[in-house]
């Protein structure tokens, strides 16, 4: 069993990284995943130079950002590589939602698999919040009421499809959930494979010794 | 009334979660040495069994060497990952297909051309380029290491059904216009999250006459797209192409497996969520210029101006990509000076790719100063390509044979391109950072990427290939 923090309310200031089309090999580039330093070199190219001195424009170096648990992007955001070390290193830097106008299908999903609100928001909505983040709003993301809320007066409604919504704020873990499943699911693959008996590989081995 | 896709989703729903979420039945699963060894790890830790050990398939390909008589010793990255991934798999009751293995090569172009991909799967693989192997007719798409395990012991997965969209292309291509350069423009025009929260269905007549390994290309580029979920519906092309492959079914089993795959066509009156039109005979070979596979422009025309961007957030991100790929504004792309050429990855490292650049180098030289390699993208394409003799074309010319993997696509197993070095690459992605730290991508098809070895610029392959037609 492995499930994960429940989310039901997150408030905090809110990082605002207004760039479009953030992939997952700028999130955590491969030599970071290779070396196992993803979380620390996390958006390496937005941060530092190739020579590795920091750059003067980091994004993250605001100290009023510091402990933020929401993150506010531009569109697109995390599309690439499925790898998902770009999630682990975002949910290691302590951020537990991202705000986008777009995601990459693979990294929303990858989001959800671990307690990580990918949210989904219309783009207009997104370029206000990214202002108020700027000017230091407090940003409330809560899913009982379904609202995003800030210091600065906004309210933003949002849905989310429902398994996901209680996954979140139950903290649960799919596998865990799947796996009580397993006994429809060998039901299911006993049926599918007998209409489909194609599936089951076979290899011929006359091609083997060809 | 339905589209392929819906029908296809239908006979693997499980059951359903809610309104939009199903738990579904995995077919096929692919790993791969990047992907692998930590979810088969993730498993053993939680003391869990590979529930269907016969219906996933492992490749070693990210990390590998392309160097000939490789080890695992040939890179830092196969050091470490490979004998993981073998004694994972060994434990798991998983083939293998390893480094010495005839059929080893990149996962998606393996399972195709081994018959493992059939239409009318849910094909799975920790990779997003999983979507290639669409160009067969499976349902086919990438999810994260998580997702792996969940497969490993379970062979299920719950997922957010996406909406269908038809990409339907008409028309005939032009000479030198290939299914590479129609999914550029594609994106080009879309932008790079235009397909995203869709499973896309490539279809016109475009599509009908492209042949199985050009239809695996342009499903590939899918996840450029923004889509997880790319697919070509199954004909007789895709029929012939899959008949007789090693792991294809035979006798009454294909009888049977073709008079289900025929039904799977989306129907006339299907609805999709979006259409988009593409004029094929509009198409012209294409280069990136930027950071994104959607900076993308035609080869004889010239970089944009981020003042022309369509808004301000765009212009930024132009202006930043302007910098990396040190280019300025209304600069032509074509004759812009190369230093490395890469033919391979999982987008173009088919045959039909190999021979179609071979056809440009035939009896030229690469250009001085330009490092010029072909990776084909396994073994078994290896030794068609050198049974017809492309390899000594290439060799003949100055280029590198290499081994099968993905190499420079991505650059895990030390093929890269150093820092500041431009390269004209027929993989997927110009990321930042993506072949080399500060190395500089530019996205093109294999016969463009063979045309700018011979002149160690970016070209114009209709200006060169004239002699081949």
């Amino acid at each position: 069993m492995s499930g994960h923090a429940p989310l039901t309310r997150v408030s905090s200031r809110a990082m605002p990284l207004d760039i479009d089309s953030i992939d997952t090999d700028v999130i955590t580039p491969m030599p970071r995943v290779m070396d196992g330093t993803y979380v620390e070199h996390a958006f390496e190219p937005l941060r530092f130079e190739d020579d590795g001195r920091p750059k003067p424009d980091d994004p993250f170096a605001d100290a009023r950002f510091t402990g933020a648990e929401i993150l506010v992007t531009g569109a697109n955001f995390g599309c690439g590589s499925s790898r998902e070390t770009a999630v682990w290193a975002i949910k290691g830097m302590g951020y537990r939602v991202v705000i986008a106008e777009s995601f990459g299908d693979i990294f929303s999903s990858n989001c959800f698999k671990n307690g990580v609100l990918a949210l989904r928001l219309p783009r207009d909505d997104v370029r206000r919040l990214l202002a108020q983040a700027q000017s230091g709003e407090v940003v409330t993301i809560d899913l009982d009421d379904m609202l995003v809320t800030t210091s600065g007066g906004l309210s933003i409604p949002f849905q989310l499809p429902e398994l996901r919504r209680t996954a979140l704020r139950e903290g649960l873990d799919d596998l865990d959930v799947t796996l009580r499943m397993a006994d429809l699911i060998e039901d299911f693959a006993a049926e599918h494979l007998a209409q489909r008996p194609w599936v089951l590989p076979k290899a011929d081995e006359r091609h083997y010794q060809a | 009334m339905r589209t392929m896709f819906e029908k296809v989703w239908a006979d693997h729903v499980v059951t359903s979660l809610s309104a939009d979420t199903d738990l579904v039945w995995i077919d096929r699963h692919f790993t791969h040495d990047l992907s692998g060894p930590f979810s088969m790890r993730s498993l053993e830790k939680r003391g869990l069994a590979c529930r269907h050990p016969e219906l996933t398939f492992a490749l070693p390909d990210h990390g590998v060497s392309t160097s000939p008589a490789r080890t695992d010793a040939s890179t830092p990255a196969s050091a470490k990952m490979l004998p993981v991934f073998r004694r994972t798999t060994s434990a798991l009751g998983i083939r293998l297909f390893d480094l010495d293995d005839k059929y080893q090569g990149i996962v998606h172009v393996v399972g195709p051309e081994l018959g493992l991909t059939l239409p009318g799967m849910f094909v799975v693989c920790g990779d997003s380029h999983t979507c290639t192997q669409g160009g067969v007719g499976a349902v086919a798409w990438g999810i994260g290491n998580t997702e792996v395990t969940q497969v490993l012991a379970t062979q299920a997965l719950n997922v957010q059904r996406p909406a269908p969209m038809l990409i339907r292309i008409d028309g005939e291509l032009a000479a030198h216009v290939s299914a590479k350069d129609v999914i550029l423009h594609l994106i080009a025009r879309q932008g790079a999250d235009g397909g995203s929260g869709h499973a896309i269905e490539y279809g016109g007549s475009t599509v009908r006459d492209m042949s199985v390994e050009a239809r695996l290309t342009l499903c590939n580029l899918t996840a450029e797209f923004g889509a997880a979920m790319g697919l070509v519906a199954p004909d007789d092309a895709t029929f012939s192409y899959l008949e007789d492959r090693p792991y294809s079914p035979t006798g009454s089993r294909w009888t049977a497996a073709v008079e289900y795959w025929r039904s799977l066509s989306s129907d006339a009156d299907a609805m999709f969520a979006r259409t988009i039109d593409v004029d094929a005979t509009a198409v012209a070979p294409q280069v990136s210029w930027g950071t994104s596979p959607a900076h993308t422009i035609p080869v004889d025309g010239i970089v944009p101006d981020p003042a022309d961007a369509p808004d301000s957030a765009t212009a930024r991100v132009w202006m930043a990509a302007l910098a990396y790929m040190d280019l300025r504004p209304g600069q032509p792309i074509e004759g812009l000076p190369v230093q490395h050429v890469f033919i391979g990855s999982c987008t173009n490292s088919r045959l039909e790719d190999l021979e179609s650049a071979a056809a440009v180098v035939r009896g030229a030289r690469v250009a001085d100063g330009v490092r010029a390699w072909v990776v084909p993208g396994s073994q078994s394409v290896k030794r068609q390509a050198e049974r017809r003799g492309l390899d000594e074309v290439f060799t003949a010319a100055g280029f590198a044979w290499r081994e099968p993997g993905c190499s420079m696509c991505m650059s895990m197993n030390g093929d890269i391109v150093p820092p500041g070095e431009r390269s004209i690459s027929t993989s997927n992605r110009n990321f930042v950072g993506r072949q080399g730290t500060a190395a500089r991508t530019h996205l093109a098809s294999p016969e463009t990427a063979a045309a700018s070895a011979l002149t160690g610029t970016i070209t114009d392959v209709r200006r060169v290939a004239g002699r081949t037609g």
